[in-house]
């Protein structure tokens, strides 16, 4: 035994693939536990399913925490985007809502902006802010009525319809209602070509 | 005295000798820092890798640092990051070593992977060499990324909006990546936490384990050997050979022999980081990351600008595939390269389809780089109310005229088409408008838009139209016909006397003078 250790140190960590007298690590040892199979067998074959069941009492939940965001979609909601005096018949106007999934922690990022075109009476479009190219934010121009997107040049009519540029449609529009005097907006998600509003 | 000397000398060698005996630092040694490299690979050119490294420890340091301030929330981080660079003691420059070490690391890093490619590193049997140092790669832009959201203003804000718009871009399970991306259905204060824990835990975790793959795999290949044309790698060979070389007259120990150009790069390089972060400082915060506050203009990092330019350049018909599948296929090929090139010639001089890729890469990323800087095709917002209209391109019109150029501002026209090199470059240049286009054509273009323009039927009334187009008729060179059309050579023009000719710069000069 004595002998095996010395010889060990002096090949070093780097030969114990190739230990001369068995084909497997550390010789001696391996061919030992050949001798009494079972015991040792049965201890680690219990112990490998003790590890995958409590291994999935851990490991479950943290898969389920990570993948918890897919859940928490907002509830759909009605939001209030601000009185309708806010909004003047034939006007264009920013406005914004709180994002009902909102921590006291999130500070200015609750709100979220979009565009309110108010056509007539109770008539409205709300458009969302990001453009659908890439979701930068459009900025609308009354005396072209015309949103402009400062990223790569997408351009809409008043009414969301593509203009120009590369978006490959026109400006996301959210459901609304009107109700006591207060314009709501059917909102809470960032709108995508695969999810529009 | 002597006797002292000999005791001191004798202490220091027992603790040695008893360190050596329990923590073997020889073999340890022999192992790592010592082991056997060929004599040509101490070149100037083999040091990059190292250089990379450095630059990540530069990272976790002044990481570290910045972390003890830096609040990772909606409501504080913008002003911790204003704390940090205005009171905090020498906050500044932590946030610019931070910055400035991003920046060589993001570079050093290309330079090095070039380097692997041009001397044919990659081959046998340095295979994992590679494949663990694309996944880095990929790793490391996310670090950038990550860091461009936890520096968070404004771009920060719009860089995720466009993040997720690509994404979005997804088919099926879209909204799920979005979702799980933002830590929620929109940008909010957990989207920030998430990238947060990305940038200075998972991210840097699994660098830390990769480089340390890495550096196995340098240890257990060997550090390639200089290669010269026509000397191919040959399985059946390579390895004794190699073997033979490191071992023999053409090896030495990396330490201390061959690491002299490492550690005078990395001199040169903690230096050059410390001039730039002193010189240049931190990069933002720009804008507040308020989102109510629309008038921005994103823009992501240097390392990103090339995918900002190719979103633009590229047809809109394809531009999910090219968003979704290039990246991906582009992956696959750097994965699969060492074993579509697994043996044969390591020299650059000898692989002129190589050489020639690196070129036409290089000058691309550079290319698509500068423009997604200068962004011609971004229709600069103020432009149509804070450029002003160059003056002979007023002198000496009429009212009307002047009325047009009026209506060019005010309907923000120059947010697209840009006069004199001021403006937008969105649409064509109007200086010559009316060397290009009839007064006929000017109509029909303005009021139906198209050719990538927006119909402006609507928007401007016949008044507005006659003056637009009145003012434009007098927009080209002085020595350049106006355009003319086949069908009707001497049609009147709408809004304007008919003889009148079109003016010129000398003209204009002239009328003012009187």
């Amino acid at each position: 035994m004595s002998s095996h250790t010395q010889k060990h140190q002096d090949h070093g960590d780097e030969h114990v693939g190739k230990p001369p007298e068995s084909a497997g690590c550390c010789g001696g040892m391996f061919k030992e536990a050949k001798k009494d199979p079972t015991r040792r067998d049965f201890i680690l074959l219990i112990g490998s399913g003790l590890n995958v069941v409590a291994g999935m009492l851990m490991g479950i939940p943290v898969l389920g925490f990570l993948m918890s965001s897919w859940k928490r979609r907002s509830p759909h909601k009605w939001l209030s985007v601000g009185a309708l005096s806010k909004f003047p018949e034939s006007t264009t106007r920013l406005a914004s809502y709180t994002n009902p999934g909102a921590q006291k922690w999130d500070g200015p990022l609750a709100q979220i902006p979009c565009w309110v075109r108010r056509l007539e009476g109770e008539k409205f479009q709300v458009f969302a802010i990001n453009c659908t190219h890439l979701g930068c934010p459009v900025r609308y121009f009354e005396e072209s009525k015309l949103f402009m997107c400062p990223c790569h040049g997408g351009v809409f009519y008043q009414d969301g319809r593509h203009a120009a540029g590369p978006p490959p449609r026109g400006l996301y529009e959210y459901e609304y209602k009107v109700e006591n005097g207060e314009l709501l907006v059917d909102a809470g998600q960032i709108p995508t070509l695969s999810q529009p509003v | 005295m002597a006797n002292l000397k000999d005791t001191a000398v004798k202490a220091v060698q027992g603790v040695a000798l008893w360190l050596e005996e329990r923590l073997h630092i020889t073999k340890m040694w022999n192992a790592t820092a010592g082991h056997a490299i060929p004599k040509s690979a101490a070149s100037w050119f083999y040091v990059f890798g190292s250089g990379t490294l450095l630059c990540f420890i530069i990272q976790i340091v002044t990481g570290i640092c910045l972390a003890l301030v830096y609040q990772p929330t909606g409501a504080d981080s913008y002003q911790s990051l204003e704390h940090l660079t205005y009171v905090t003691p020498l906050g500044w420059y932590l946030r610019a070593l931070h910055y400035w070490g991003s920046n060589f690391m993001v570079a050093i890093m290309f330079l090095h992977m070039v380097q692997v490619f041009m001397f044919g590193a990659f081959k046998y049997p340095r295979e994992l060499n590679w494949i663990s140092g694309v996944i880095l790669m990929l790793l490391t832009l996310g670090m950038a990324f990550s860091g461009q959201v936890v520096r968070w203003d404004a771009d920060a804000y719009w860089g995720l909006g466009i993040g997720v718009a690509i994404m979005g871009r997804i088919p099926i399970i879209g909204p799920e990546v979005v979702h799980w991306f933002l830590g929620g259905p929109i940008i909010a204060g957990e989207t920030l936490s998430r990238f947060f824990t990305l940038h200075v835990f998972v991210l840097p975790g699994a660098i830390l384990a990769l480089v340390a793959l890495h550096l196995r795999l340098v240890l257990t290949t060997g550090i390639n050997e200089y290669p010269e044309p026509g000397k191919k790698v040959v399985k059946e060979t390579y390895l004794k050979e190699y073997d033979e070389l490191v071992h023999g007259e053409g090896g030495m120990p990396f330490a201390p022999d061959g690491i002299g150009k490492d550690v005078a790069f990395a001199g040169f390089v903690i230096g050059l980081i410390a001039i730039c972060a002193f010189v240049f400082g931190p990069k933002g915060p720009e804008a507040l990351p308020d989102p109510t506050l629309i008038r921005t203009a994103p823009r992501p990092d240097w390392a990103f600008m090339w995918i900002f330019a190719v979103a633009s350049l590229i047809p809109d018909w394809s531009e999910t595939i090219v968003l979704l599948v290039a990246p991906m296929i582009g992956i696959l090929v750097l994965i699969a390269l060492p074993f579509y090139a697994n043996t044969g010639e390591k020299s650059w001089k000898a692989r002129p389809v190589s050489v020639l890729v690196v070129a036409v890469g290089v000058v691309a990323l550079c290319v698509l780089t500068w423009a997604g800087i200068a962004s011609p095709w971004s229709p600069p917002m103020e432009a149509w109310k804070a450029d002003p209209t160059p003056e002979k391109l007023l002198v000496g019109r009429t009212p009307l005229e002047r009325q047009g150029a009026l209506v060019f501002q005010n309907k923000q026209c120059r947010n697209c088409h840009a006069l004199e090199g001021s403006g937008g470059f969105r649409g064509p240049l109007l200086d010559d408008v009316a060397a290009r286009l009839t007064p006929d054509q000017m109509v029909r273009q303005v009021i139906q838009g198209g050719g990538n323009m927006p119909a402006y039927g609507k928007n401007l009334n016949p008044a507005e139209v006659e003056a637009l187009v009145a003012y434009m008729k007098t927009l080209k060179p002085a020595n350049v016909p106006a355009a003319s059309d086949m069908t009707r050579p001497n049609a009147p023009t709408p809004g304007a006397p008919a003889a009148k000719p079109a003016h010129t710069e000398e003209e204009g000069h002239k009328t003012a003078g009187l």
